[in-house]
């Protein structure tokens, strides 16, 4: 089980849950896990405008990304720059 | 994060290459090139104008584009009659949005560069016409008819928010609240960040500032205005060349507006004159090729710099809400913000990003921050470095400052005390990894600057900034060349000296001279795609993936050398350049230089090349801490900068020249911002400045020498600890200058910028309230 922390806009999408716990081995697990567990982050989690932080490193594209046991996970904002 | 959610079990063990790369202290302890300063390979093109920029590219029967633009800051366009104008002698094209098919994937995009039902800010494009001349285009331009129906606008942010403020889109329907509204509004979203109790923080407090702070928006002010040429062939192949920071995703947004095979568009990227995050996007490049494939010619579109401010992508305005608790003994108990960008007409202000950044520099047991993205009448924002985090973490620093100065603490002491290093949990959520903001900090207090005398009217400022900084996805070629020359090709658009970096980091794999590697941003066709030059992650990952296919055309060189001696590759090792065996059991042989490798690849198994694919991730955060001396004339309210320092951490400067170049670009931009810069808007909803007579940048005669201290904690996620250093630099000034001025006009500064007028109208309200 992975314990993750949503934060910005998916909070509230969540209905207000910060925390959720996945099944979730990597992040593509966790994503799908994530839909359907909450459907009504569909619509966030399509516009593909999150990122998932692990342990403290930021991933903005890696489904196939290990989620260690224990580890520290954030459905963050995608980044962007300039 | 897009993604297909079919096949739930997908394989855990990633069979792909690692997106992240350790940190290799030892080849970082003997550095031969890395390091070094070596000139730029295109210096020479840009200093005798032999560079060709966006307008420089000419093709045979290339036609002008002009583009007709909104009067109105706000109207329905009720209809479009371009008949006269395609009618004149000269006219080869006209288009309008129902030459643009609705577009789901881009809809804004397509929306901002072609106005469909409503034009929303002064500036919106509504036609464009291409013409054998500029002057044929120009008439053109005037036959056309708008009917348009003015409405009422808004182009302040809190004004925005105002339940009877005048709706921009009936679609727009806030999202982060539950339950989420039922009416459209200004408001696109809310976003909230933060642990912890912060009642209970404040309660802990012996002290607590909560101020209101105001930041205009400005201009990334680059000084090459957007330019491209479109060229439709009459089978479809088409070609752009444009200024851009990222070709590649140019060429996907145009190929989906103009319904197109991407792999019938080829975009070149041109040398670019600044871009700062406001070329990451397309504004005139779909509109040239609708133009080109309409007329069957070339299409030049050049913006003029009136264009350039008012229908290209400024930065956002803020209006911002503080509070920070301290204990007595400089213990920061809690902090609050609530941050409200708006980004022009469409959703994107990167309010989150402000929130995120705001307190990103302390460790925090209670935060939390809000975050509003709010449409306006004004031009749809683009990215400016560290896009959103200049404006929230001005406000914080401010109130830091000023904190320390009511519990009689040293401002950098603070900072220190509060100041968060590895595994400090961050205030937008993730634990920070390895980060050298303390040390930026200890710099700055060691630094002579810090300890200088002020003269009169003089006020010295204080401020740390971060910058998440990012990765992305990656594709660099390497050739070998049969002279022992070498030849990269990357697909990030050199924006700030990258391919000197690239070279260096070349050289140092391959053990031989910079001057013999060269560096090409390729285009579109020769490459796989590749991100954006944005979020200061071109050194850290067109960087790691010369780095890797450097070591790939190294393993094939040892395995050349391998067959010409007839021993086992795995005998054969590469040190300073050659190619020798591994030690004496693996024979003796003289070791084959790289150029003698080379020059018989052909009758070795053929050309030898590197080539990396990937997504960089571990970019590692990066945080800065700036002083600056700033005099403020009392009679006038105009401010000198008198003296500055960036202190910033790059985890390893590659080429130390670049390094300083973007920490004292930063600078420089935050001066503009903090005291002069501002998107003025009149009445009646039309910018006013629109050009730099008017619109305040500072030129060289307003700026100190900026002095500069590199740091370097490694990025444990880069082989040679590399960390982005684009942008960070931008995130202090507005603060640090803020801090400065507030302590040499002896009141709080608490809207920017602080021009004359604003800064003697505080000096002179202080005076009153002091009588």
């Amino acid at each position: 089980m992975v314990q993750v922390t949503l934060s910005g806009t998916i909070q509230q999408a969540a209905g207000g849950i910060s925390t959720l716990e996945i099944e979730a081995k990597n992040i593509r697990q966790l994503l799908n896990g994530l839909e359907k567990q909450c459907p009504e982050l569909k619509p966030e989690l399509e516009k593909g405008s999150i990122a998932v932080a692990i342990n403290g490193t930021i991933y903005r594209d890696d489904w196939f990304q290990p989620i260690p046991e224990d580890s520290e996970v954030f459905l963050i904002p995608r980044l962007a720059g300039g | 994060m897009a993604r297909n959610p079919d096949a739930d079990n997908a394989p855990v063990k990633k069979e792909i290459e690692s997106s992240t790369s350790k940190y290799d202290a030892e080849k970082a302890a003997s550095f031969k090139v890395v390091g070094s300063r070596p000139a730029r390979p295109d210096g020479m093109d840009k200093v005798t104008g032999k560079a060709r920029f966006g307008a420089d590219m000419v093709m045979p029967g290339q036609l002008v584009g002009l583009i007709l633009r909104s009067p109105h800051p706000h109207a329905v366009i009720k209809s479009i009659d371009s008949s006269e104008a395609e009618a004149l002698s000269g006219v080869k094209a006209v288009v309008t949005r129902d030459d643009f098919a609705p577009n789901d994937d881009h809809a804004d995009v397509l929306y901002n560069i072609m106005a469909r039902e409503k034009a929303l800010y002064e500036g919106h494009a509504v036609a464009a016409v291409a013409a054998t001349s500029r002057a044929v285009a120009r008439k053109a331009l005037k036959l056309i008819k708008i009917d348009y129906e003015p409405l009422p606008h808004v182009t302040d942010v809190d004004a925005a928010m105002s339940p009877d403020a005048p709706v921009l889109h009936d679609s727009i329907i806030t999202r982060g609240i539950s339950p989420a509204p039922t009416k459209p509004s200004n408001v696109v979203a809310r976003s909230e960040f933060g642990h912890g109790d912060i009642d209970a923080g404040f309660a802990q407090a012996d002290e607590i500032i909560e101020r209101s702070f105001k930041t205009a928006a400005t201009h990334q002010g680059y000084i090459e205005p957007h330019a491209c040429v479109a060229n439709v062939g009459a089978d479809g192949m088409s070609e752009l060349w444009c200024c851009t920071q990222g070709h590649f995703h140019v060429r996907q947004v145009c190929a989906s507006l103009l319904g197109i095979d991407v792999s019938r568009l080829r975009v070149t990227a041109s040398e670019i004159g600044g871009g700062f995050g406001g070329k990451t996007t397309v504004f005139i490049e779909p509109v040239a090729l609708a133009l080109s494939r309409k007329a069957g010619r070339p299409v030049k579109i050049a913006m003029t710099r009136d264009e350039v401010f008012k229908a290209s992508g400024p930065t956002a305005s803020s209006s911002m809400n503080v509070k920070i608790g301290v204990t007595k003994d400089g213990r920061i108990t809690a902090g609050y913000g609530e941050f409200r960008y708006q980004g022009g007409a469409f959703a994107g202000a990167p309010a989150d990003f402000g929130a995120m950044s705001a307190f990103a520099c302390y460790a925090l047991d209670n935060v939390k921050t809000e975050a509003y993205d709010v449409v306006t009448n004004r031009p749809k924002g683009a990215a400016y470095r560290a896009p959103g985090a200049p404006m929230s973490v001005y406000a914080v620093e401010s109130v830091i400052d000023e904190l320390a100065t009511r519990i009689g603490m040293d401002p950098i002491d603070l900072r220190l005390k509060n100041a968060a290093k590895e595994g400090s949990k961050s205030s937008y959520g993730p634990k920070f990894g390895s980060c050298g903001l303390v040390e930026t900090l200890e710099a700055a207090k060691a630094h002579p600057h810090y300890n200088a005398p002020l003269g009169p009217n003089q006020g010295r400022g204080v401020a740390s900034g971060f910058w998440f900084n990012f990765g992305g996805e990656t594709c660099s070629n390497l050739n070998i060349n049969a002279d022992g020359t070498v030849t990269i090709a990357v697909g990030t658009p050199d924006i700030g000296g990258s391919r000197a970096s690239m070279c260096i980091m070349a050289a140092e794999e391959l053990g031989i001279p910079y001057d013999k590697v060269r560096a090409i941003v390729a285009d579109t066709s020769a490459l796989g795609y590749n991100d954006t030059t944005e979020g200061s992650r071109v050194t850290f990952s067109s960087g790691m993936a010369v780095i890797k296919a450097s070591q790939q055309a190294v393993t094939e060189m040892c395995k050349r050398a391998a067959m010409i001696w007839d021993i086992p590759a795995e005998a054969v090792t590469w040190e300073d350049g050659c190619a020798k065996p591994s030690g004496p059991n693996a024979g003796d042989f003289e070791p084959l230089s790289l150029a003698e490798i080379a020059a018989t690849a052909g009758k070795t198994g053929g050309p030898i090349a590197g080539h990396h694919e990937y997504n960089a991730d571990g970019a590692g955060v990066s945080f800065g801490t700036h002083i600056v001396d700033t005099e403020v004339d009392p009679e006038t309210g105009k401010v000198d900068i008198i003296r500055y320092t960036v202190i910033q951490d790059a985890g390893k400067a590659i080429h130390p020249d670049y390094v300083e170049g973007q920490f004292q670009g930063g600078a420089a931009q935050g001066i503009g911002w903090a005291l002069n810069e501002e998107y003025i808007y009149g009445d009646d909803g039309k910018l006013q400045n629109a050009g730099f007579l008017d619109y305040r940048m500072p030129v060289a005669s307003d700026l100190p020498m900026i002095d500069t201290v590199i740091v370097e904690v490694p990025n444990p996620g880069h082989p040679y600890g590399v960390r982005g250093v684009g942008e960070t630099g931008i995130v202090p000034p507005l603060a640090a200058i803020a801090n400065g001025v507030s302590a040499a006009a002896g009141v709080r500064m608490t809207e920017l910028p602080m021009s004359p007028p604003r800064v003697l109208k505080a000096i002179d309200t202080a005076k009153v309230a002091a009588e």
